[in-house]
């Protein structure tokens, strides 16, 4: 007998986006109710997580095509949390864009629920489910705002691209099922052996279709667009939220699957890795919309938890987990920051704009500058300690060569928060930006800050929980 | 004795800091501002002096150690000072007080931000001289650069914001190299503890490369020849307060790294590349003395006279003989003073006529002729006139390169003329001469605040000069064993 309590955070979250469409349709102007409702479910959901999976020992369900573990539910609740978090400081944001529809939280809603499935997933029909339920859902997100131009855009190329690299992802499983017989992560690892030469184009396939969900170098074209045409609320939640599925997948293909073909994937991770630092660092010195810049220092950031991957062992793992946590951290804040941004109901997000920030707005500009330093990595702020863990698990390995390379382009990077600093520093002040900004938005700024400026001060805490996770 | 002294010191800065956000202060002045900031630093300050008289001066061993688990199974913060460790402390927490004095009227705005950019700067400096975990010393040595940035940025000349840049990405660049380094280290030895790396010593075959990593972050931070070319810009541009912490504090903290980390961990590493550091130094003795010559701008020259004085330190530090180490540290105590006390002088003029070039002044020792006597006093502790600080030191590395190697000497010794010949020949034309500028007339001498902080320069200039043992005292015995377990580590080899 299966036991469904596993997935009943699944199952309840699934029962309430339906809920809530019909509640939707019938009620006329429920959209507020709904968001609020939206912003519940997910707690809830968060909360059930956490009691009934966090502590299991490691579950299959479903002929095995499901996998709950402590990996899955910390991610899980990860993803939730930020996702919470996303969809509450975005609402002042979507009002004024008047694009607050009923749709809007559902459609979050049912990406989370994708992206559920696919930190599961223990099979690669199950997995190819969860992928296209949160990336359709995307779809529309991204062109939500649907009377702007760069709205439209962001969402047919975002479309059209995802669609291809969905094509190839598909077209390596089957490739896969092919040699392997069957579609089970761990039936494929047992079947598995490198002396097909048509296995490796299979698996190339699938990581090149990862590779576009995370945007790494060089399928990374489609996130600059569609960062800045998307509205700023939903860009943040393609900033944040989807990195953390797409890496949980990307570390279940690699060291599930595929752990004992090391040899064919490691120097394609690699080279994705120093790509994706490189060109993250040195193409978002030339941006002027910051939107764009964010776009290119996430794909630089992806570089870095790549980085951890590309060693094989499990603390690298544990330390692109860390990374990418304290990554949606530092992000938060920064999208906060970027909403406050805001004169008479318009939102700024040219660099220009800040210009003399520190006059007018001193506190949240020596947030903005906390954050920025962090992204760069100086210590003592919880970037540098991202960085650390990393590097560490790199040299470990003895790979020098990506530790150096990584470590230099974050001084290239460096340049451009430093660009921003600048002009928030010691440029002339413009304007007054207005201050009215919601409880949440404030709340998720000076959480996300302090907890990067503090976080030296613990840093065990969050190894300790993210020690527990072990793959291999 | 259980009171975590030296946690204190580090902290008491940031605290200060933290308390100077939320204080209330009448926009105009800011008086309160700057008292809080002053008191958190003379405490400090006082602190450190305790420290000095607790210090037992017999032993090598490290005092007021503390260690506690950091990151579990990976770092602890460990803190201690030694001999050496104990004096650039010192010399932090007597500077920035002068600094924060010093600020009377140079700084109008936004003067809050930069006592607290000061006292954060403070902390961390402590921090570096007192880490004895290689991860916590980075750490520290790091996280200067944030204030840094923004002192120089945020207050300085017409060129900051090319200068911050240069000088955050010249040292950032140079530290990651040694970041990495740091990490081969526990992946070599299982530890980053500084002094059990010293028991267990690190592999021969690794010690070349991790030296080189050092070496780079140093080298920028020191700095030498070629990667000296932010400094100048960084002092130029930074506002004198901000000259003043770079010169007698930053600078520092790569000369002391060479003695500690690069002799210390690095051995047999070290004896290879003495050669290159000799090489360097002379360089940078000789090369930049001349350049100092060219100056027209007052603070970019004595930031050359920098250079070379450092020059000076590596070429003593890595004689690794008694003396030259010694004479090294006391060529970094004395520099921080008297690079300290000549960009307090040129901020005292700067702060008069907003120039800083040498052409514009000439003959003004008839007006203001206390300042005059006192800017003389430090041209000359700078040339390394007997009887003050500059002497002793170069004198004590001239020894110990001459024990050594010869030639470095000599070549060490013409760059002692041609600092005298620049340092003379500016204070010539800026106090002797004509006068032809008669917008100079208004001049008017010292104020009390400056005449105090220059005066609380001059002392311990002339009494290190006078009576050296204070400092050696302090630094002998740790030194002698430095050398001891140098050569033995040489000798196994």
């Amino acid at each position: 007998m299966i036991n469904l309590s596993l997935v009943f955070p699944e199952i309840f979250l699934s029962l309430s986006i339906m809920f809530l469409l019909i509640l939707g349709v019938f009620k006329k102007n429920s959209s507020k109710l709904i968001q609020n409702t939206s912003l519940i479910v997910l707690l809830i959901t968060a909360a059930i997580t956490f009691n009934e999976t966090l502590l299991i020992q490691q579950t299959y369900l479903f002929n095995n095509s499901v996998i709950i573990d402590y990996f899955s539910s910390f991610m899980k609740i990860v993803t939730l949390i930020a996702s919470f978090l996303v969809l509450s400081i975005s609402y002042n944001y979507i009002k004024i864009f008047k694009i607050s529809k009923i749709e809007y939280p559902i459609l979050i809603l049912s990406s989370v629920l994708g992206m559920m499935v696919m930190i599961s997933s223990n099979d690669l029909i199950v997995f190819y489910m969860g992928l296209e339920l949160q990336s359709l859902a995307l779809y529309v997100l991204a062109s939500f705002n649907r009377d702007q131009l760069k709205s439209s855009e962001a969402g047919l190329k975002y479309f059209v691209l995802s669609a291809l690299s969905s094509g190839l992802l598909l077209y390596g499983c089957s490739l896969i099922y092919g040699f392997a017989g069957s579609t089970n992560f761990d039936i494929i690892a047992t079947q598995l052996n490198s002396s097909e030469y048509a296995l490796t184009f299979g698996i190339v396939f699938i990581l090149v279709g990862l590779a576009f969900k995370i945007s790494a170098v060089p399928f990374h074209m489609w996130a600059p667009d569609v960062y800045e045409g998307s509205p700023t609320s939903v860009t943040l939640f393609f900033a944040i939220v989807p990195k953390i599925a797409a890496l949980t997948v990307f570390i279940r293909f690699l060291y599930i699957p595929f752990l004992n073909l090391i040899d064919q994937w490691q120097m394609i991770l690699v080279f994705i890795s120093i790509a994706s630092m490189l060109l993250g660092a040195i193409a978002a010195i030339g941006q002027t919309n910051l939107k764009r810049l964010i776009a290119y220092s996430s794909i630089s950031h992806v570089g870095y938890a790549l980085a951890g991957l590309a060693t094989g062992s499990n603390d690298g793992i544990q330390s692109s987990v860390i990374y990418i946590t304290i990554y949606i951290l530092m992000n938060l804040g920064l999208f906060s920051c970027l909403l406050m941004l805001k004169r008479n109901d318009e939102y700024y997000e040219e660099i220009g704009d800040l210009s003399g920030l520190s006059k007018n707005h001193p506190l949240l500009s020596l947030s903005l500058l906390i954050i920025l330093f962090s992204l760069a990595g100086i210590p003592p702020l919880a970037g540098f300690f991202a960085k650390f863990y990393i590097f560490k698990s790199v040299v470990e390995q003895s790979m020098y060569f990506l530790a150096i390379v990584g470590l230099l382009s974050t001084v290239v990077a460096a340049f451009y928060y430093l660009r921003i600093i600048k002009i928030m520093y010691f440029d002339k002040e413009k304007e007054k930006f207005d201050t009215d900004h919601s409880l949440w938005l404030r709340f998720s700024l000076i959480f996300s800050t302090l907890l990067i400026l503090i976080y030296f001060i613990f840093p065990s805490q969050l190894i300790e929980v993210i020690s527990r996770i072990n793959i291999i | 004795m259980n009171f975590p002294i030296l946690s204190s010191l580090i902290l008491l800065p940031s605290v200060g800091a933290l308390f100077l956000l939320f204080i209330k202060s009448d926009k105009e002045k800011s008086i309160t501002v700057r008292y809080v900031a002053l008191f958190t630093s003379l405490v400090n300050f006082f602190l450190s002096i305790y420290l000095w008289i607790l210090f037992d001066q017999s032993t090598s061993d490290f005092q007021f150690v503390e260690d506690r688990i950091w990151i579990k199974n990976l770092i602890n913060y460990k803190v201690g000072v030694d001999g050496i460790s104990i004096l650039f402390i010192i010399l932090t927490t007597f500077i920035t007080p002068l600094c924060i004095i010093s600020i009377n009227n140079s700084i109008k705005n936004r003067l809050r931000e930069f006592l607290i950019a000061v006292l954060i700067m403070e902390s961390f400096m402590i921090g570096v001289f007192c880490s004895l975990d290689l991860f916590v010393f980075y750490l520290f040595f790091e996280a200067g650069l944030i204030p840094m940035f923004l002192i120089i940025g945020i207050w300085g000349g017409v060129r900051r914001v090319y200068s911050a840049f240069k000088f955050f990405l010249f040292t950032l660049l140079g530290s990651v190299l040694m970041l990495i380094a740091i990490i081969s280290i526990y992946w070599i030895s299982g530890t980053t503890d500084v002094l059990k790396l010293y028991e267990l010593g690190i592999d021969v075959k690794y010690q070349n490369l991790l030296w080189l990593a050092f070496f780079s972050s140093f080298a920028v931070k020191t700095p030498m020849w070629p990667v000296h070319t932010w400094l100048p810009d960084a002092h130029v541009e930074a506002p004198t307060a901000g000259s003043v912490l770079l010169a007698a504090i930053l600078l520092k903290m790569a000369g002391y790294g060479f003695i500690r980390f690069s002799l210390g961990l690095f051995p047999a590493a070290s004896e290879i590349f003495t050669p290159l550091i000799y090489t360097l130094s002379v360089i940078a003795i000789i090369f930049t003395s001349f350049i100092a010559l060219m100056q027209e701008d007052m603070k970019k020259l004595i930031a050359y006279s920098s250079v070379a004085h450092m020059g000076f330190v590596t070429l003593g530090i890595f004689t690794i003989q008694q003396q030259g180490i010694e004479g090294g540290i006391i060529q970094m105590i004395s520099h921080g003073l008297v690079s300290a006390a000549l960009f307090l002088c040129v901020g005292v003029v700067y702060d008069r006529m907003h120039s800083r070039l040498i052409d514009t002044y000439g003959g003004i020792v008839s007006i203001i002729p206390k300042y005059s006597v006192l800017f003389m006093l430090f041209t000359l502790a700078a040339l390394g006139l007997p009887g003050t600080s500059g002497f002793v030191g170069e004198f004590l590395i001239l020894m110990g390169a001459f024990k050594d190697n010869f030639l470095v000497a000599v070549i060490a010794s013409i760059g002692v003329i041609i600092g005298a010949a620049y340092m003379l020949w500016l204070y010539k034309r800026v106090v002797f001469g004509k006068l032809i500028n008669s917008e100079l007339k208004k001049m008017v001498d010292l104020d009390k605040s400056e005449f105090f902080i220059l005066s609380c320069l001059a002392i311990p200039i002339l009494v290190i000069g006078f009576y050296p043992d204070i400092l050696i005292n302090t630094i002998e015995v740790s030194i002698g064993d430095l050398i001891k377990v140098y050569n033995m580590n040489i000798m196994n080899k």
